[in-house]
């Protein structure tokens, strides 16, 4: 007689987490595979490394291709990750968000544009401006 | 002395701030945030306060006003003040074992042992991060007793010398006296405007006045509530952090709708999202209900309309917390008051009389396959809503297009809670 054991819930609510044993258990013999069920991956864990201070947000324009960040695109963007050269941020210059490399020349900061059809934009003193985050991911969608 | 040191860290205007930090270009404009159905002035940015503009204002009455100097003016999102609250409560939990969170801006860190630390410092400390990681501003107050925290937090807020911390217990005597002397009673936790106004005719105006006030003679002539604000204000700590919030004993859902309604019908829709909201909370605490209670209302403000105010509480015999009977049974009550006729603004329901659930002696009559079954349909309800949105599994009863809920007419997007929604970047 096929038994199927059910663990939990999950396998009428999707949670990721736990190990699911879905499969028919006939009576009496285990199968060998029982003892290296891990659990499922969760996308969360690989993306996310500071869940407090992770945000989305969504990309508009094509200035960043050479990066690899295309228009539609979502960023995860992690405002606990330092603020260096070369990283890619989200800006606020003059209270608009935008999608840039940040490069520091001499102590100055400049964004650069992965794309040359687009100039650096150098930072005067006088500028209001902010590195709101930095870009951890991009996730682009392709079919 | 009770070598206690409590923290008081609260955003700066909360609301406001949420908006700013998806919205950068509103920083140094004047900001406003509106109550339910946009009804009145719920948060102000400090370019809104030195407008003149008060806190509670009713919109339609500021409306011109605001148009003209250029106020922007917002709905409130709670979706994304939730979520950027319960961010800034995680963060705080990093710098203290022991944190009470006290309303959706305000927690109190309980310091004590800190006192190694130069506690301002730590106070910046703590300001930086939620500043950096959330964008969002605070303030800092440092004393030895929660109520004292508090006023610490008044002070920084109220003057820019102390950079967003003031530490009570780094003070002497003279210092804090000279800073009581200035504040009006009316200003600490627990002195409400009923208490200051008792307080000034015995000649109690400054928190120095009152700090120094008899308590033992106060508590004959207000309550224990009065010594022990007294107590506290001397450094004696009376109040400690709440660890676990306890069961409520009655749990409300109502709302304004954002138009007339005059259908039994539409009531009745009404009527069963916010049993459903109700039965929700009353799960959570693993509580059964005994008490359904109902209300309808009309608009009491426009007198112009004719007025009808009904309410109905029906005692189900059985404790319950399923939704589909909690809802029937407000339905019952919901016919027995309803008159056609009437354009209604409101409804709502209480639940109370509860049992725990773990405390609910079955009766004879009980049917416990039945029960059983009941309480996994509502598990699975709860999970599945839970992981993908409220509102993914509901009651038919509740209706599919509500039409009238919540006028809010200037909503900002919820940025952090829906993947439509999310902040633009311009790649350009």
């Amino acid at each position: 007689m096929n038994v199927t054991r059910l663990i939990d819930m999950s396998i009428v609510l999707p949670m990721g987490d736990k190990p699911l044993l879905a499969r028919p258990v006939p009576a009496g013999f285990p199968s060998p595979a029982d003892d290296y069920i891990e659990s499922t991956i969760n996308l969360n864990d690989y993306l996310v490394s500071h869940k407090e201070a992770t945000f989305y947000m969504r990309v508009e324009g094509d200035s960043m291709q050479g990066a690899g960040i295309f228009d539609g695109d979502i960023l995860v963007v992690d405002r606990s990750l330092p603020k260096i050269d070369q990283s890619i941020v989200i800006a606020v210059i003059d209270g608009e968000f935008t999608v840039k490399q940040l490069l520091i020349k001499d102590g100055k900061p400049c964004l650069h544009a992965a794309n040359e059809n687009y100039k650096d934009i150098h930072i005067k003193p006088e500028q209001s401006f902010e590195i709101w985050g930095v870009v951890k991911f991009c996730i682009h969608k392709c079919s | 002395m009770s070598g206690k040191i409590f923290a008081l860290v609260d955003g700066n205007n909360f609301y406001v701030s949420c908006e700013r930090v998806f919205q950068p270009r509103l920083e140094g404009k004047p900001v406003v945030v509106l109550s339910n159905n946009d009804g009145c002035v719920v948060a102000r940015s400090q370019e809104v306060k030195d407008l003149g503009i008060k806190m509670g204002q009713p919109w339609f009455k500021i409306k011109a006003f605001s148009t003209k100097k250029n106020i922007v003016c917002f709905s409130s999102n709670y979706t994304l003040y939730a979520d950027m609250s319960s961010r800034m409560m995680r963060l705080l939990s990093e710098f203290s074992p022991n944190c009470e969170i006290y309303s959706i801006d305000e927690c109190f860190l309980d310091l004590t042992g800190f006192s190694n630390y130069n506690l301002n410092e730590y106070g910046q400390i703590i300001r930086h991060r939620i500043k950096e990681l959330l964008g969002l501003p605070t303030c800092v107050g440092i004393g030895s007793t929660k109520t004292l925290s508090k006023l610490a937090n008044y002070i920084a807020k109220k003057n820019t010398s102390y950079h967003g911390v003031c530490d009570l217990s780094a003070l002497d005597e003279s210092e804090m006296r000279w800073l009581f002397q200035k504040i009006s009673v009316s200003e600490i936790w627990g002195v409400g405007r009923q208490y200051s106004e008792r307080l000034k005719k015995l000649g109690i105006h400054t928190v120095h006045d009152l700090r120094m006030a008899p308590s033992k003679r106060l508590r004959e002539q207000f309550s224990v509530v009065m010594e022990r604000i007294i107590s506290e204000l001397n450094g004696e700590s009376c109040i400690d952090l709440e660890d676990v919030p306890s069961d409520k004993k009655q749990i409300i859902c109502s709302r304004s709708f954002g138009r007339y309604i005059s259908s039994l019908e539409d009531l009745k829709e009404a009527m069963a999202t916010y049993v459903s909201r109700a039965a929700e909370k009353l799960r959570e605490q693993d509580c059964l209900a005994n008490l359904v209670h109902v209300f309808i209302e009309t608009n009491r403000f426009n007198v112009n309309m004719p007025q009808y105010q009904n309410a109905y509480s029906i005692s189900i015999g059985k404790p319950t917390s399923d939704t589909r009977i909690l809802i029937k049974v407000a339905w019952e009550a919901l016919t027995k008051i309803y008159r056609p006729g009437f354009s209604f603004k409101k409804c709502g329901v209480y639940l109370s009389d509860f049992t725990k659930s773990n405390a609910y002696q079955p009766s004879l009559f009980d049917d416990p396959v039945a029960d059983h079954k009941r309480q996994r349909l509502m598990e699975v309800m709860d999970t599945v809503n839970h992981s993908m949105g409220r509102g993914t599994l509901r009651i038919l009863g509740e209706g599919v297009g509500a039409n009238w809920g919540m006028a809010r007419e200037n909503l900002s997007a919820r940025y952090t809670s829906s993947i439509d929604e999310l902040g633009i970047v311009k790649a350009l």
